[in-house]
């Protein structure tokens, strides 16, 4: 009896609880809209009253210099957007066989499992910037001939290697987040090992970690731009050049507007899968 | 408290030094002291071993030339770090001038003021050996079908891709560093650099480096003329390039071009 | 007696410096329904799991249809499919629906095709009134339906032995008797079950033998009625009371 009355509160407007609470709601969206455009009008405001705004207006936000620089800006983002389209399979591909060979139980793999403990160590200890330095212009200066030399090729190893390493690690912190109650029904189903990984633990544990991933596939999709460092003309370096031209930053403003359109999208898609998954669930 | 006593004993005499109606007295960022910035670190052969205040290097001997011209005593010149960016954001500055080759271009000179040039370099290719070997010769044409490099914030951007136009599009990188890491690396064939980097790379940094021909930097349109920076409407300009001009009259400025930046022998014009 | 399925001499068991099993001596025969009994921590889920092998005995045998499955090292794969367990949590795989918890072992361990298999399952979920619960997830399933799918996963390994621990503990009261069903199913077509229960009323009803464990020891066995009715040992006769009363 509880249960149904409280049920029609929410699907029609017409008890005292639902009114009350339509009012409540309208009131919180006109303090959050007025505001909201209160701080914004404020910044507005102020901000072209600091002393120096006409300068750094003219340096980050010449209209005319971000209308030249765009396209040129638009047309080397293209480079950044492959070289993440192809870094990312092989990051996941190896992150999952170092999380694998990090939980090793077979004493004969141990030396598997210490590998993947330094792998991980010693890759997520550098920073991405120097491992593109080391790696994008150290093997090749071993002598290899063309085009496997390639700073592209050299450069998405390095990438590989750091995120491949975080990922790893998040994969491992989803599998160990699986209770160990999931592994024993698998088990005493007479499923192997293997089975239990492939079929049981590792579906739920990537699910898991999904939202972990979604943000290093955004720190990924930034640091691409660190490929610009041994030789690739991609937006960050397209921009630099413009920079230098034009002696004017709006080039950089115009690459990061462009980073934006497409990492904020990214980011707020992983939301809503998470909360659809989540829905789906409860 | 020795160094401090002295320095400031030393920067009592240098304001006593400009006080009698000298051009820059009163204009720079301390009384009586010319702030001068340099790259971090500074190259040879601008700078030798890294060091501006041992007036070693075409760039520190310049320095010092020209305070002494302003009225500065060698004492009374300071040192100060800053990289490109730096130098030309908007705001305030830490040096009174600013010398690490920049090239003077009509759109920097909006945001930032520039001396008259002290220097007019000539742009030089920069290959290897193998690469010679391999039948790249000084003339366009040949150098058309190079894998070329280029540092990014240089005019030797616009030069290749507008004068040399190559087949392939060109790498480019943050520094002359790695512009030779690049070289070593096989990445890239040649890389253009003003001559005086090229001939030191060649023959210091590289084991099968080579200068395979320079630009006439008076033929070209714009000839690449390096200037010291300042910040924009800076009072002080007019002091400096008064004192340059005295420089290059003189024949001193010359001088110190021929004993840090010998002629370019050997290396053949680019047809 | 029938001839023995399960037999348990002298297991022991400790967790670090506590020893949960003390010596057990249990005889399990073909087709027989034993209920385990007693306080929690007595030891009655330890005992289910060292009996097929998911929890490794100190010293003792378990013979599993003569087999000594407690040898250090004895391979314990090949013989999961004789013995299906059932826990309190269901440990249903959230990330399937009801019929591919199901058919997972089955395919995988058995290597059944699917032309073979799904009616076979099909089939079991329509014997334990899920026919319209198929192919759902488990977190759509009531937990009576999730534990009856539980129990049909292990089934469909078509094992000749089944333990359940403690399989109604977890269940809203209403919903005991949807599994307590099912269990009566299985004791009529003659297999062979261990439980660890609370339920008294059904135990009573319908265990051949009764063995109330404690502190690690089984304290008194015999068939339900002497144990609910005239318990031997003061032990008991307490713990009956308190869970009776």
């Amino acid at each position: 009896m509880a249960a149904r009355s409280h049920r029609r509160s929410t699907d029609q407007v017409s008890t005292r609880r639902a009114a009350y609470e339509a009012r409540q709601r309208r009131r919180a969206n006109v303090i959050a809209g007025v505001s909201t455009f209160g701080v914004l009008a404020l910044l507005l405001v102020l901000v072209p009253l600091a002393p120096g705004w006409q300068a750094v207006k003219a340096s980050f936000f010449d209209g005319e210099v971000f209308l030249r620089t765009f396209p040129g800006l638009l047309q080397a983002f293209v480079l950044d957007v492959a070289i993440f389209a192809w870094s990312v399979p092989l990051i996941f591909a190896l992150g999952l066989a170092i999380a694998l060979a990090r939980g090793a139980r077979n004493p004969a793999l141990f030396p598997l499992r210490i590998f993947g403990a330094v792998y991980v160590d010693l890759f997520r200890g550098i920073p991405v910037v120097l491992l593109v330095y080391l790696v994008g212009f150290g093997i090749p200066g071993l002598g290899l001939p063309r085009p496997w030399n390639s700073p592209y090729i050299w450069g998405t190893v390095a990438l590989v290697l750091t995120y491949s390493a975080y990922v790893a690690e998040v994969l491992r912190s989803g599998i160990e987040s699986i209770h160990a109650s999931q592994r024993n029904a698998a088990i005493c189903l007479g499923l192997s090992e293997r089975d239990t990984m492939r079929y049981v633990i590792l579906p739920q544990a990537i699910r898991r970690v999904v939202p972990a991933n979604m943000n290093m596939l955004v720190a990924l999709q930034k640091d691409v731009a660190l490929l610009s460092f041994i030789g690739p003309v991609e937006i960050l370096r397209q921009a630099g050049i413009f920079k230098s031209l034009l002696a004017n930053f709006t080039p950089y403003v115009a690459a990061a507007i462009i980073f934006l359109c497409v990492t904020v999208p990214a980011t707020r898609y992983a939301d809503y899968l998470l909360n659809k998954d989540r829905n789906a669930r409860s | 408290m020795k160094t401090i006593l002295t320095a400031a004993i030393l920067t009592i005499t240098a304001t006593a030094a400009l006080a009698d109606g000298h051009c820059a007295a009163g204009k720079t960022l301390t009384d009586g002291t010319l702030t001068i910035a340099t790259g971090n670190p500074a190259y040879y052969p601008w700078v030798i071993d890294d060091a501006p205040d041992s007036k070693q290097g075409f760039e520190a001997a310049v320095a010092y030339a020209l305070a002494g011209e302003m009225g500065f005593a060698d004492e009374a010149v300071t040192w100060v770090r800053t990289s490109f960016d730096e130098a030309i954001q908007p705001g305030a500055k830490n040096f009174d001038i600013n010398m690490q080759q920049f090239s003077i271009t009509a759109e920097r000179d909006k945001v930032v003021d520039f001396s008259a040039p002290y220097y007019t370099a000539p742009q030089a290719v920069l290959t290897t050996v193998e690469v010679a070997e391999g039948g790249a010769k000084p003339t366009l044409e040949s150098l058309k079908g190079l894998k070329w490099g280029v540092v990014a914030s240089t005019t030797a951007l616009p030069i290749v891709m507008e004068t040399i136009a190559p087949d392939q599009s060109p790498l480019v990188y943050d520094d002359n560093a790695n512009v030779t890491a690049a070289i070593k690396a096989g990445q890239i064939d040649a890389a253009l650099f003003d001559l005086p980097t090229a001939l030191f790379t060649s023959a210091v940094l590289l084991d099968n480096g080579m200068v395979l021909g320079q630009f006439d930097p008076e033929a070209a349109e714009n000839p690449d003329q390096f200037g010291m920076l300042m910040t924009e409407g800076n009072p002080l300009k007019a002091c400096v390039d008064e004192a340059l001009t005295a420089l290059s009259d003189s024949g001193k400025l010359a001088e110190i071009e021929a004993e840090w930046l010998q002629e370019a022998t050997g290396v053949p014009l680019i047809k | 007696m029938p001839d023995p399925r399960l037999e348990l001499r002298g297991v022991t068991k400790s967790f670090d410096d506590a020893q949960v099993l003390k010596g057990i001596d249990m005889t399990i025969g073909q087709g027989e329904m034993v209920c385990l009994i007693g306080a929690s921590g007595s030891g009655k889920s330890t005992l289910l799991r060292c009996m097929n092998g998911l929890e490794p005995v100190d010293d003792g045998a378990v013979l599993l249809d003569g087999l000594d499955i407690a040898e250090p090292g004895f391979d314990l794969a090949p013989i999961r499919q004789r013995i299906g367990i059932v826990f309190q949590s269901f440990n249903l795989f959230p990330h399937m629906t009801a019929f591919d918890n199901v058919c997972l072992a089955p395919r995988r361990v058995l290597g059944e095709t699917d032309s073979a298999l799904h009616p076979r399952v099909e089939a079991l979920f329509e014997r334990f009134g899920l026919g319209s619960h198929m192919h759902k997830y488990p977190d759509q399933l009531s937990g009576g339906q999730q534990q009856r799918v539980a129990v049909i996963r292990a089934l469909a390994m078509t094992p000749q032995t089944m333990l359940f621990d403690e399989i109604t503990s977890a269940l809203d009261p209403e919903l005991v008797g949807e599994v307590l069903d099912v269990l009566r199913a299985l004791r009529d077509e003659g297999m062979t079950m261990v439980l660890a229960t609370h339920e008294m009323g059904f135990a009573r009803e319908l265990a051949d033998r009764v063995c109330f464990m404690d502190q690690g020891v089984i304290a008194e066995e015999g068939p339900p009625e002497a144990i609910f009715s005239n318990p031997k040992r003061d032990r008991t006769r307490k713990f009956l009371a308190s869970i009776l009363r």
